[in-house]
């Protein structure tokens, strides 16, 4: 316990190991945080629960955060729904049943920057006889402008900013131009100020009533942007930090430990089963690796568990056990080892009891530099379009920013994000380990 | 990738170097020659293990047998309903009639026979690359055989990848020599402080570099080995491919330079440490003359070793790069084949790697016994 406590000491005089330490206690509270906000099933719904989690995010956006580094700010979403607040919505209902619906979605708009896009969601109860609606837009002038006119489905999306015949009418200009600007003057300035949304409708049926919700798609949505699909990438960027520690810790432990133990047998017993092990060694080290984890992967499961058990056995015989070797033949002579032969302790004791503990040291460091190898190789098969197809993990976002082109289309945060998450786990636990690395083998210390 | 392991050239080495001996230099042809035999049987041997485990992986529990029934019951299925005469059959016959078709073509690839005749049928297939039709892709040229598939994609993976190999073991080791000088310098705190980012691997810088270089700076290509169309001289085409190379070479060099830097120079270090080049050193030898014969010579098998280690792990990570940077060489064609499910091809992959593997190991056996005097054939001193 004390040298334990030495050695800590002696870490925190490395300042590459107290930043990766750090840096590894910020992952671990992220991974926390992630787990405790976001439940493992919510999660899931946030990352693959359809388009119905997803329409009020407009694609392509930036992070909200890089407002605080512009000037002009990018305008966020505006998503406004008469279901969240009744009181846009006035009812006048006639005697045989049928009704008279207005509804006023006010906002405000201040932005410089004009919306990317502009929808109304309606959904609607009714038996044969559908609502019939007409849409108009009120300038903070007071203007008016018909939009459209049309009867219902039970859910409809009206995409205002697709509609040919409203740009037609705003002469020919884009739908957002000609509704937030002075579209008939040159330069086009935006209009600031309160907007209306004004829907009139007739419902024809006892009990029918319809809602909408008015979308202005901004240019930036949530704390990570969000993707092709609409979806917040904070889902992923957050949830992919557990799965990347817990993959790569596992990963690790399961390789180092049992690459050390089976090195000790080789040394400890020597002979034919030295030179087995050496020789399987050297076959799994020409092995294809990730050829075989890919094979894995295409045909039987792209579960992380799978993946995990399989880089597990294929790492068994690692080149690790050639290191531990070396060292187990340098203990194997050591006189506390003959003492116990002497007084008759068993083959495992020896390895188990006075074997092992003396290479720890040494495993320690080890183990934490091939953490981030393994960090790199789960997001390596997910950028191979392996990753397992349930979890959000950092390698499919970098997989799907690539494959949308992200990098022609200059979407970079899409790519950044999880680059740079990936980078700082890889880089915390590299400082980590090599400065442990120095600490418990001090033939490298010199250096 | 995960079996490239920073400090383990560290484990032997030291005490081996020590026990010089003086070998006639006449019969370092013999010695090298007895020991690449034997090297080539061993290797042959790890490779046809090799081999033999990715089939019965691609095959376990007869899934890949699986696929192929159920592709030879489509394909007679398409035949039959194809065939204007067998289409107008009554039911029963017909369905009798594709039954027997299918045992025919179930006979006629081996599928009736135990696995182990056809794990042995589909090794000796798979030693040759010989392994049939892909089920989509076809090669450049229109075949669609997988070996002419994947010996046409094999001479752009070996121009990356032997490129960036040879580019990386020279600037290492010249980086490495020259920080052994400046031990504790700036530069060697720099590098030390550099070592960790080694932990991502080439695809990783990669991305960075397509973002910065291609999309943001907008002054190399994105991917690719030459412009499109091609150039039509000769030089020009040679330039074009130098263009489209700096990336993926850079990107390899990235994520290995820092961390074979720091062990090549640990290596030189502890090794500047050693008597005899004090002894050297008092004789007034320059330091050139001590650095080129009493450093370098000794640690050159011990570095090789490392470099063995490196590039092996280089062609773990080949197919991802190749996929980053669209060049069109074995790596992309494993991603395509992945993502359209084509068996054979998968599978002639994780072959072909396995021969890349293997030969890349023995021609640094060879490398290796030329530059240490001590191999013994079959001894135990084989490098890898």
């Amino acid at each position: 316990m004390k040298s334990l406590e030495k050695n800590f000491q002696e870490l925190l005089k490395y300042p590459s190991a107290v930043v990766g330490l750090i840096l590894v206690l910020v992952l671990v509270a992220i991974s926390i945080y992630a787990m405790v906000t976001i439940p493992y099933n919510e999660a899931i719904i946030l990352w693959r629960g359809g388009e119905d989690q997803w329409y009020r995010n407009p694609k392509y956006a930036l992070p909200k955060w890089v407002n605080y580094f512009r000037k002009d700010k990018l305008p966020e979403s505006i998503a406004l729904s008469t279901i969240d607040h009744p009181e846009y919505k006035t009812v006048e209902t006639n005697e045989d049943g049928s009704a008279i619906i207005t509804i006023e979605i006010p906002f405000e708009y201040n932005y410089e920057i004009l919306p990317v896009d502009l929808m109304i969601r309606f959904t609607s109860n009714f038996q044969e006889k559908a609502p019939f609606i007409s849409v108009s837009w009120i300038r903070p002038d007071g203007e008016k402008i018909r939009i459209k006119n049309l009867s219902i489905s039970p859910k409809q999306d009206y995409r205002v900013s697709q509609d040919k015949d409203l740009q037609k009418k705003l002469g020919g200009n884009k739908i957002e131009v000609g509704l937030f600007t002075d579209y008939k003057n040159d330069p086009k300035t935006i209009e600031k100020g309160k907007y209306t949304l004004k829907i009139e409708g007739a419902t024809f049926e006892k009990d029918s009533d319809f809602d909408a919700e008015f979308i202005a798609y901004g240019k930036v949505a949530g704390l990570g942007g969000t993707d092709h699909l609409r979806r917040d990438l904070i889902v992923a960027l957050l949830w992919g930090a557990p799965i990347a520690l817990a993959f790569g810790l596992l990963a690790a432990v399961g390789t180092t430990l049992t690459q050390m133990i089976i090195a000790a047998f080789g040394t400890w017993f020597g002979g034919w089963v030295d030179i087995l092990i050496q020789r399987i060694t050297e076959i799994n080290l020409v092995l294809p690796f990730l050829p075989i984890l890919i094979m894995i992967g295409t045909f039987y499961s792209r579960s992380i568990w799978v993946i995990l058990t399989a880089v597990i056995i294929l790492n068994i015989f690692g080149t690790g056990i050639k290191t531990f070797r070396a060292v187990f033949m340098q203990t194997k002579e050591t006189p506390y080892i003959e003492a116990a032969r002497a007084y008759g302790a068993s083959n495992t004791r020896i390895i188990f009891s006075y074997m092992v503990p003396r290479i720890l040291p040494m495993l320690i460091p080890q183990f934490i530099i091939l953490i981030p190898s393994y960090v790199f190789l789960e997001a390596s098969l997910a950028v191979l379009g392996l990753g397992d197809p349930t979890l959000p993990t950092w390698g499919k976002v970098i997989d799907e920013a690539r494959a949308n082109g992200a990098l022609f289309q200059g979407w970079y945060y899409w790519v950044i994000e999880p680059s740079i998450l990936l980078m700082l786990t890889g880089l915390a636990f590299a400082m980590l380990g090599f400065s442990l690395d120095r600490i418990f083998n001090p033939r490298l210390r010199e250096m | 990738m995960a079996q490239a392991n920073p400090s383990i050239p560290l484990g032997g080495g030291v005490e081996e170097v020590k026990k010089k001996s003086k070998i006639d230099s006449n019969n370092t042809l013999v010695r090298v020659a007895k020991y690449t035999g034997l090297r080539i049987i061993t290797l042959g041997i790890t490779v046809i293990i090799g081999i033999y485990l990715t089939i019965l992986i691609a095959n376990m529990g007869g899934y890949v047998d699986e696929i192929r029934r159920a592709q030879i019951r489509e394909d007679v299925g398409a035949r039959v309903a194809g065939n204007p005469t067998m289409r107008n059959l009554p039911a029963e016959v017909k369905r009798q009639k594709i039954a027997e078709m299918v045992a025919i073509e179930e006979k006629r690839y081996g599928m009736d026979q135990p696995f182990i005749t056809r794990s042995a049928r589909y090794l000796g297939n798979a030693i040759q690359l010989n392994l049939g039709y892909a089920l989509k892709m076809n090669s450049n040229s229109g075949s669609k055989l997988v070996r002419n598939i994947l010996l046409e994609r094999l001479p752009p993976t070996l121009l990356l990848f032997a490129t960036a190999d040879i580019i990386l073991f020279f600037i290492s080791l010249f980086f490495a020599l020259a920080l052994s000088r400046q031990y504790g310098s700036f530069f060697d705190k720099v590098l030390i402080t550099l070592t960790p980012l080694s932990s991502a691997p080439g695809w990783f810088y990669g991305i960075f570099l397509i973002l910065i270089f291609a999309s943001m700076l907008k002054v190399l290509p994105f991917g690719g080995m030459v412009d499109a169309p091609p150039p039509k001289t000769p030089f020009l085409y040679f330039l074009s491919l130098m263009k489209h190379m700096i990336l993926p070479v850079l990107s390899l060099a990235i994520s290995q330079i820092f961390i074979q830097v720091f062990s090549w120079r640990t290596f030189f270090l502890i090794y500047s440490s050693e008597d005899y080049v004090d002894m050297a050193k008092a004789k007034g030898l320059t330091s050139r003359d001590i650095e080129r014969r009493y450093i370098l010579r000794p640690t050159l098998p011990t570095i090789i070793t490392s470099f063995a280690l490196l590039i092996i792990g280089i062609w773990t990570g080949g197919p991802i790069l190749e996929t980053i940077f669209n060049w069109p060489g074995l790596g992309r064609t494993f991603y395509q084949a992945i993502g359209q499910f084509d068996t054979p091809v998968i599978i002639g992959e994780a072959v072909i790697f396995s021969y890349l593997l293997a030969v890349t190991v023995f021609l640094l056996d060879i490398i290796y016994a030329i530059v240490d005097p001590r191999v013994k054939i079959g001894g135990e001193s084989s490098s890898i």
